[in-house]
């Protein structure tokens, strides 16, 4: 395969916005709430999902079963990493890859960029990929003067429209067609072939608006970024999974591959892909099977790239692992099966967790990366364990069985010791959690309690409804939208010493 | 049977009604019911929100409260769920602390007896008709801690379409959480207000009299709701119909 010369003028893109400076959860969903069209994007897509998802999955009587090998599995690999991920690196390398190691972000970028110069391109198209995005890789090579092409449509839509993603799978859930057709015919123009004249919002159409903008990209392109969804220990073998097969032009097209991945991404053995090509389609795009699994191992003379690097990427993951409850996060394989039902991401969309992973993994996940385990981390990480009602339906979906409410649980209680080693003086929520506890150290405090708020409760309200109290505060936000009961007069508790074993009657 | 009551610290100041609701049943269907004075609070309000620590004297204290008796009933999925599922939990970090080495021990005998209601009615009893008389349309939330954590199933709907004289009306997206959530309802207020207006819009959707559930916190927040919208449907424990023999109506 030969590439073409460069193109004598490569438009260059503009910087890609970033996570940095979201604001923490609370305030950056209250934004998202108020936007009705989201919140209909949103409700529609992943209402349609999660529908399709039940019924596929419903088709699997050993669903359970299934689930239950993905976890064991994926267990396995947390427990034996580092022997894993010494096979991996022989198997790759005896077939002809080079394995590279990243610590984090920075050296992760660095490696990629070293190679696409080698290489001697100013640009790269792109694979989806989670990784990449959790690195900012796209805005780190910008910076070295090399472009990036996303070529999966939804992360292209989102990179068209300087955007930021809102969901793991469908980075631009958020969008409806009209928006994406206006994109198109606004941003195709100014980095390559424009979109074609009179394009409507259909979606044959704007199909074919992608795919032809795309081809002069992959024709050209030398070198392709990938992740990666899986790979085996045993034989090197590298996995991607995808609906559109672009990701396949990539990863045959270009002279020169490059795949990062997060070191959690093993299997150890090519038979245990068995599970996960049977659990990941069904809870991502509710398929049986996904239309594209590329697999390759190293290189194979003659037939698509003459080079892979596979690079190795840690970035707060050895972190994570050394967390008992908090580790199962890293056997996420990142289906988007608990952004689908999760009640909170429906009403707020990704955006407002400020993290390339959004939603209920979003949540466990980010704050782990970030590295909640060993220090202190910012406001709006710290804001993402209580993201959530703990109702439980992510867990009912994933399909390694993460435990994400113990999780936020967990995560939670991390919050609360930094907050309490940082600040001499308890913070307000501390010091009423701290008089809560005390009062209900005891039934005495307890009584005493209810009796004062029973005392209180004659004064406040009509017809025992508060509908507001006075003061700032967190109680506060219960009262914008909601009335409260008042206390009972006279408690269950007082009630019952009164009458007398309960048997005293109704009064 | 002798059948102990956890009432909950929430129902106990809030809603007395709901415990007395829960006497009255048992005791006419000729239990006796005890309530342990020394009972205060499950600490699921502190674990949730990240005071795991402070949960260990509350676990201490229900757990010794309770050590006596054969069958515990709660009006309360979450509670229950916070007592079975993450009691254990709780014990576990009073050992590794050296608080309390002693209290997984006692943990393992008390927090399998506790029952919510319907648990105890459909299982332990071998009940699904109370004999209860409520000649109103009703519409059932089923609250996510009773069916996900607790996996109470349909016991609770069982119980209610036995009422005589009942309608029980179909809520949709009956599964979906109503963004109660404990202290998420004031920490991240508006998106709980969002997730139950939804949830209200729903209700009223129905034509339902009565919103009833098995859980009185969320319960709490959706009556809030209603309450501030001026709507007239009222909010009722589950207890409380089952409870009923027409003559209170
Ligand atoms: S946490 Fe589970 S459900 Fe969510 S994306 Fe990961 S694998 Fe899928």
């Amino acid at each position: 395969m030969t590439a073409g010369p460069e193109p004598a003028a490569t438009r260059r893109l503009r910087p890609e916005p970033t996570f940095r400076g979201t604001p923490p959860f609370p305030e950056a969903a209250r934004t998202a709430l108020a936007d009705g069209q989201l919140r209909q994007n949103l409700g529609r897509a992943t209402t349609t999902i999660r529908t399709k998802r039940a019924a596929v999955v419903a088709e699997r009587a050993d669903w359970e079963q299934l689930r239950l090998s993905g976890a064991a599995i994926k267990d396995a690999v947390l427990r034996d990493l580092p022997a894993l991920l010494d096979q991996l690196e022989a198997a790759v390398t005896t077939a002809g890859g080079v394995v590279h190691w990243a610590r984090d972000a920075a050296e992760a970028n660095a490696i990629v960029a070293g190679i696409t110069r080698a290489a001697g391109a100013t640009e790269v198209v792109k694979v989806k990929s989670m990784a990449t995005q959790e690195i900012e890789l796209n805005e780190a090579l910008r910076r070295e003067g090399i472009d990036v092409w996303e070529t999966d449509l939804a992360e292209m839509i989102v990179q068209l429209g300087h955007d930021l993603p809102s969901h793991i799978l469908v980075p631009a859930i958020h969008r409806n067609r009209s928006e994406i057709r206006d994109i198109f015919v606004d941003e195709m123009v100014r980095v390559g072939r424009a979109a074609p004249v009179g394009l409507t919002n259909e979606p044959g159409e704007l199909a074919e608006a992608a795919r032809l903008h795309l081809r002069e990209k992959f024709l050209r392109a030398r070198v392709a970024v990938s992740g990666a969804n899986f790979a085996v220990a045993e034989t090197g073998t590298v996995v991607v999974v995808e609906s559109e097969g672009n990701g396949r032009m990539c990863l045959t097209l270009p002279e020169t591959l490059i795949t990062v991945m997060g070191i959690e991404k093993l299997v150890p053995t090519w038979r245990d892909l068995e599970v996960f090509l049977q659990l990941l389609p069904r809870s991502a795009t509710a398929e049986r099977m996904n239309p594209y699994t590329s697999l390759w191992t190293g290189v194979t003379p003659g037939d698509g790239p003459r080079a892979f690097h596979l690079i190795l990427l840690d970035n707060g993951r050895t972190d994570t692992l050394s967390d008992a409850t908090g580790r199962q996060a890293l056997r996420c394989i990142r289906c988007s099966a608990c952004l689908n039902v999760c009640p909170v991401y429906e009403r707020t969309g990704g955006q407002a967790y400020g993290s390339v992973y959004p939603g209920p993994i979003g949540a466990i996940l980010t704050p782990q990366l970030r590295g909640i385990a060993k220090h202190p981390v910012d406001k709006q990480t710290a804001s993402l364990p209580f993201a959530s009602s703990l109702c439980g339906a992510c867990f009912d979906v994933c399909p390694v069985r993460i435990d994400i409410p113990e999780v936020l649980v967990h995560l939670r209680g991390q919050v609360v010791r930094q907050s309490e080693a940082s600040h001499r003086l308890p913070t307000p929520e501390a010091f009423g959690m701290g008089l809560a506890a005390w009062t209900l150290r005891t039934p005495r405090r307890l009584a005493m309690a209810e009796r004062l708020a029973g005392l209180g409760s004659r004064l406040v309200g009509r017809h025992g409804t508060i509908r507001r109290i006075p003061g700032p505060g967190p109680i506060g936000g219960w009262f914008r939208s909601r009335n409260l009961r008042a206390p009972a007069r006279e408690s269950f508790r007082a009630w019952w010493r009164r009458t007398g074993s309960g048997r005293g009657g109704e009064s | 049977m002798r059948i102990a009551l956890f009432i909950g610290c929430y129902n106990d100041a809030l809603f007395p009604e709901v415990g007395r609701a829960v006497v009255r049943l048992l005791q006419r269907l000729g239990h006796e019911v005890d309530f342990p004075l020394d009972q205060t609070c499950c600490g699921q309000m502190h674990f949730n929100s990240g005071y795991q620590d402070a949960c260990i004297p509350l676990v201490q204290r229900f757990t010794a409260a309770f050590a006596g008796f054969d069958v515990v009933v709660t009006p309360s999925g979450s509670c229950a769920s916070m007592v079975r599922r993450y009691h254990p939990l709780v014990a576990g970090l009073a050992a590794e602390q050296g608080v309390d080495t002693g209290l997984a021990g006692l943990v393992a005998e008390v927090s399998p007896r506790v029952y919510e209601l319907s648990e105890l009615l459909v299982d332990v009893l071998g009940l699904t008709d109370v004999g209860a008389r409520f000649p109103h349309t009703v519409a059932f939330h089923p609250t996510c801690h009773s069916t996900r954590l607790l996996g109470v199933g349909d016991r609770p709907t069982r119980l209610l379409r036995a009422v005589a004289g009942v309608t029980v009306v179909d809520l949709p997206h009956a599964a979906s959480c109503c963004g109660f959530g404990g202290t998420f309802a004031v920490k991240n207020a508006d998106t709980s207000v969002a997730m139950g207006l939804d949830k209200v819009d729903d209700v009223l959707a129905t034509g339902a009299e009565v919103l009833t559930a098995a859980d009185t916190s969320c319960l709490m927040h959706i009556g809030g709701l209603l309450s501030r919208r001026g709507s007239g449907v009222r909010v009722m424990h589950l207890a409380e119909i089952l409870a009923s023999t027409g003559a209170e109506a």
